[in-house]
């Protein structure tokens, strides 16, 4: 590659590189993201490759292996373009039909496409409701792009946002547009990304940083990751535009160690933009300068938080500060330091792209353009999701997702990560923007979208994300490190039965406290799954605590297994499959659980045939006498 | 310096610029109660006692006054109902690490222990005291924190302290003087402390029961 001069030898090569490019052309989108490659991606595209070439067909089609396109249930992914075929689930052995009925015939090949719940089996990728009600501004182009090739991206009007900027508009000119988009931050705070930029850009001091902030931490949530794996040059780009507004010469990317592919594509991306001339002394021809830095993290979910992050790149321990005085005036070594999300920088180019009329057009009053949020749990439809901002919950889980998985009821769905709260099914009409979820005691944090069925108990539910945030805190701070400890211990014991009414005030004192006392956001925001399930699933809690019983029977120590007399038809299979024999009967009788033995493994329930559906759970009052 | 103009509780008082609300108000002769504080060294904010109201109406809100920088016209409550619970909060929460919080702490907010929390008594309140003297002031760095979360600890790094303790602190083990569970003295509560009275020395000498300072430094060769 040779060095890039001028924005007019940028353009020159973004012609010739579509000026090689046919759109008539075949073109197979195979996914090569985490996700899908956990699915053996690599194997089938290997296949693919050698085959293609067997068939002499590699100079007539394009092999794209990109990253994620969103939908990593059905892995692995390809969609054979321009058609827009879509196949799911492929295997090695898939590709010799691919090739010949497919790509020779023109044929579909019916067994690879995706079928719906009620059995409609649909080819195009945009027909499906998966894809269908999805804006995917941000996501979108990660199907048609390699990652590791830069072509892709400039083919896709790449880095002409920052020559725009660079070129023909002023610093304070690009920091009044993502002003005036109203772009706010997708990492969880939802902070105005503009007012941001401009606090570090008028903040006193001549060294200042940009930063990435790629230490995605929520369990389940993966849209950074997919971005920077699928995409990582539309993250680089928002940051070299931020830079430029802002004043910087210099940027970080914090990403976890973690993300191996990620930091693979970053790293990669990163050199193809210095052979390019996209970074370093004089981009373009334009005087501006800028470098970054790539930061592995060690996998601390605290220092996805800004001051934690910003001692982490310090080299010190990733443990917050106090934010009197925000990171925008005093961050990296004492310097204006702007920090926003993964997300966040990919939203920039499109904005500078479509403007900022464009950009808020998308949205509701409070937040604009879309997100990416990654629905998983009990949904039939699992992956990465962008809806315009306003979407309905109950839109998102039920068109996008599919509903809930085996006909099971929908009971909550949690938002916003460990530190977010649990939504009600009476509240599936909220609109999903920034405002609307914290008002209801959750919060948009980066993302996650945890879906849950009437099997699942809501004080186990706490009791799992508290876990989770007792071994994440830094434990610097009381409130954060002793409110969570004494908070899950309680739950602890209510899960176990031996919670008491009094339990219930302790728990809403402590997270009071906690919340409002802790040094950082993670103890701020830790009480949330504490205080959205006791709001909105006191009933719940209370059956713990007066009544022993956990109505979803989940909690082992309040639940006895039972076989129904009148059900059981003695066929055997949960004798014989009991790994402590507490189930005796003679066959054809019903057949009896000692409970003394039973380690209630759950193994019987699950066994048990449908047809039968003889063993049962029963937990409180339900317990019968006998038993 | 220039003064600058606050109100603390209702009464006016003139503080210096740049001064934390802790250090306005302990200049001024008002209580606010610390675990973490120590005016030798930089403020931490980690035990979270300190915490006060500023502000007003809708836009009141909680701070770290060891931490929180006054200005201008800033008006702090300092021993409001909602303060002053969630010290007790605080203290309940601590007792299950360090049983002997001095009673006049602990009878001002009315804090007890609750038999519904699980005890962790190791007397190490983990606030950071020792850890930031023997960098800050000594510069040995021989004290650090190990684990996050709720394992985090205080532990002593026996290649620094059989480098440092000898030179640093020749005479006896400084730090020491710095454990609020182990010799806690009415220094760290300002210079007023809410009685008139000194505070009791409260516990023997010991940062951790597992981690006894004494015995590593014997181990290392040190005493």
């Amino acid at each position: 590659m040779t060095k890039l001069t001028s924005i007019s030898a940028l353009e020159a090569l973004r012609e010739d590189i579509l000026s090689r490019r046919d759109p008539k052309k075949t073109k197979l989108s195979v996914c090569s993201g985490t996700g899908c490659r956990a699915y053996d991606s690599e194997k089938v595209i290997d296949s693919l490759k050698a085959k293609l070439l067997d068939q002499g067909l590699n100079d007539k089609i394009d092999l794209v292996t990109t990253g994620c396109h969103g939908f990593c249930e059905l892995g692995p992914v390809m969609v054979v373009y321009p058609e827009g075929i879509s196949y799911f689930k492929i295997k090695p052995d898939d590709i010799d039909d691919i090739i010949n009925e497919t790509l020779n015939q023109g044929k579909v090949v019916d067994r690879l496409l995706y079928v719906d719940p009620e059995g409609n089996v649909i080819t195009k990728e945009h027909d499906i409701p998966f894809y269908k009600y999805q804006n995917r501004v941000v996501f979108g182009s990660n199907q048609s792009i390699d990652p590791e090739n830069i072509d892709d991206y400039l083919a896709l009007d790449g880095y002409k946002a920052l020559a725009t900027c660079i070129g023909s508009l002023s610093p304070e000119e690009v920091l009044e547009i993502v002003k005036k988009a109203k772009l706010r931050g997708r990492g969880g705070g939802g902070f105005p990304a503009g007012q941001k930029w401009e606090a570090t850009r008028n903040a006193p001091g001549e060294v200042k940083y940009v930063i990435v902030n790629a230490d995605e931490g929520d369990p389940g949530a993966y849209m950074d990751r997919s971005i920077l794996e699928g995409n990582p040059h539309s993250v680089l780009e928002g940051l070299l535009i931020g830079a430029y507004a802002i004043g910087c010469q210099k940027g970080f990317i914090y990403i976890r160690q973690e993300y191996p592919l990620a930091v693979e594509h970053l790293d990669q991306a990163i050199s193809q933009m210095r052979e390019l001339g996209l970074l370093g002394e004089n981009i373009l021809g334009t005087g501006f300068n800028f470098d970054i830095i790539v930061h592995r993290g060690a996998g601390a979910f605290v220092s996805g938080e800004s001051s934690a992050l910003m001692s982490s790149i310090e080299g010190k321990v990733g443990e917050p500060r106090p934010k009197y005085i925000r990171t925008s005036i005093s961050g990296v070594h004492g310097c204006p330091s702007d920090l926003n999300n993964v997300e966040t920088w990919a939203n920039v180019p499109i904005i500078i792209n479509k403007g900022a009329d464009w950009f808020t057009s998308i949205g509701t009053e409070g937040s604009k353009g879309t997100k990416i949020f990654s629905l998983v749990g009990k949904v039939n439809n699992t992956g990465l999701v962008e809806v315009p901002m306003g979407m309905k919950l109950h839109d998102i889980i039920f068109k996008i997702g599919g509903g809930i998985r085996d006909g099971k009821k929908f009971k909550a769905v949690q938002t916003g990560g460990p530190s977010g709260g649990v939504i009600p099914e009476d509240m599936l009409d909220l609109p999903v923007d920034f405002d609307a979820l914290d008002k209801v005691g959750s919060m948009m944090g980066s993302g996650g979208m945890i879906v849950m069925d009437e099997d699942t108990c809501m004080v186990d539910v706490a009791k799992y994300f508290l876990e989770f945030l007792a071994e994440e805190s830094c434990g610097k701070c009381v409130p954060c490190r002793e409110g969570i400890t004494q908070m899950l211990h309680i739950l602890q014991m209510i899960c176990a039965g031996e919670g008491q009414p009094e339990d219930l005030v302790l728990l809403e004192e402590v997270a009071a406290m906690t919340k409002e006392c802790s040094l950082c956001a993670l103890g701020q925001s830790a009480p949330n799954p504490v205080l959205s399930s006791l709001k909105y699933f006191r009933a719940e809690y209370e059956a713990h605590v007066n009544e022993q019983c956990c109505p979803a029977h989940v909690c082992k120590e309040l639940i006895t297994y039972h076989i129904d007399p009148a059900k059981c038809k003695g066929c055997g299979k949960c004798l014989r499959n009991c790994a402590v024999g507490a189930i005796s009967g003679t066959k054809k009788e019903p057949h009896v659980i000692d409970l003394e033995k039973c380690t209630k493994c759950d193994t019987c329930f699950l066994v048990c045939p449908p047809k039968f559906s003889a063993v049962t759970k029963l937990s409180g009052s339900e317990v019968l006498p006998e038993s | 310096m220039s003064q600058i103009n606050v109100t603390i509780n209702g009464e006016h008082i003139q503080a210096e610029a740049g001064m934390t609300i802790l250090e306005a108000a302990r200049a001024a002769g008002i209580f606010i109660p610390t675990l973490c504080h120590h005016e030798q060294l930089e403020s931490y904010g980690s035990c979270r006692l300190c915490v006060v109201e500023i502000g007003a109406g809708e836009r009141k809100k909680v701070v770290a006054s060891c931490l929180y920088h006054i200005s201008e016209g800033l008006v702090v409550e300092t021993e409001t109902e909602k303060i002053n619970g969630f010290r007790r909060t605080i203290l309940n929460l601590l007792l299950h690490r360090w049983d002997n919080i001095p009673a006049i702490l602990l009878e001002k907010y009315g804090a007890k222990s609750n038999e519904r929390f699980i005890d962790n008594m190791t007397y190490c309140i983990l606030c950071g005291l020792c850890v930031r003297f023997c960098h800050e002031v000594k510069g040995a760095n021989v004290l650090g924190f190990i684990g996050r979360g709720t394992i985090r600890q205080v532990v002593i790094f026996p290649n620094q302290s059989a480098k440092y303790c000898a030179s640093s602190c020749p005479d006896e083990m400084e730090c020491l003087h710095y454990c609020p569970t182990g010799v806690i003295s009415s220094q760290y509560y300002g210079s007023r402390p809410a009685d008139g009275q000194a505070l009791p020395h409260a516990h023997p000498v010991c940062i951790n029961e597992d981690l006894n300072i004494l015995e590593v430094l014997e181990r290392v060769g040190h005493v």
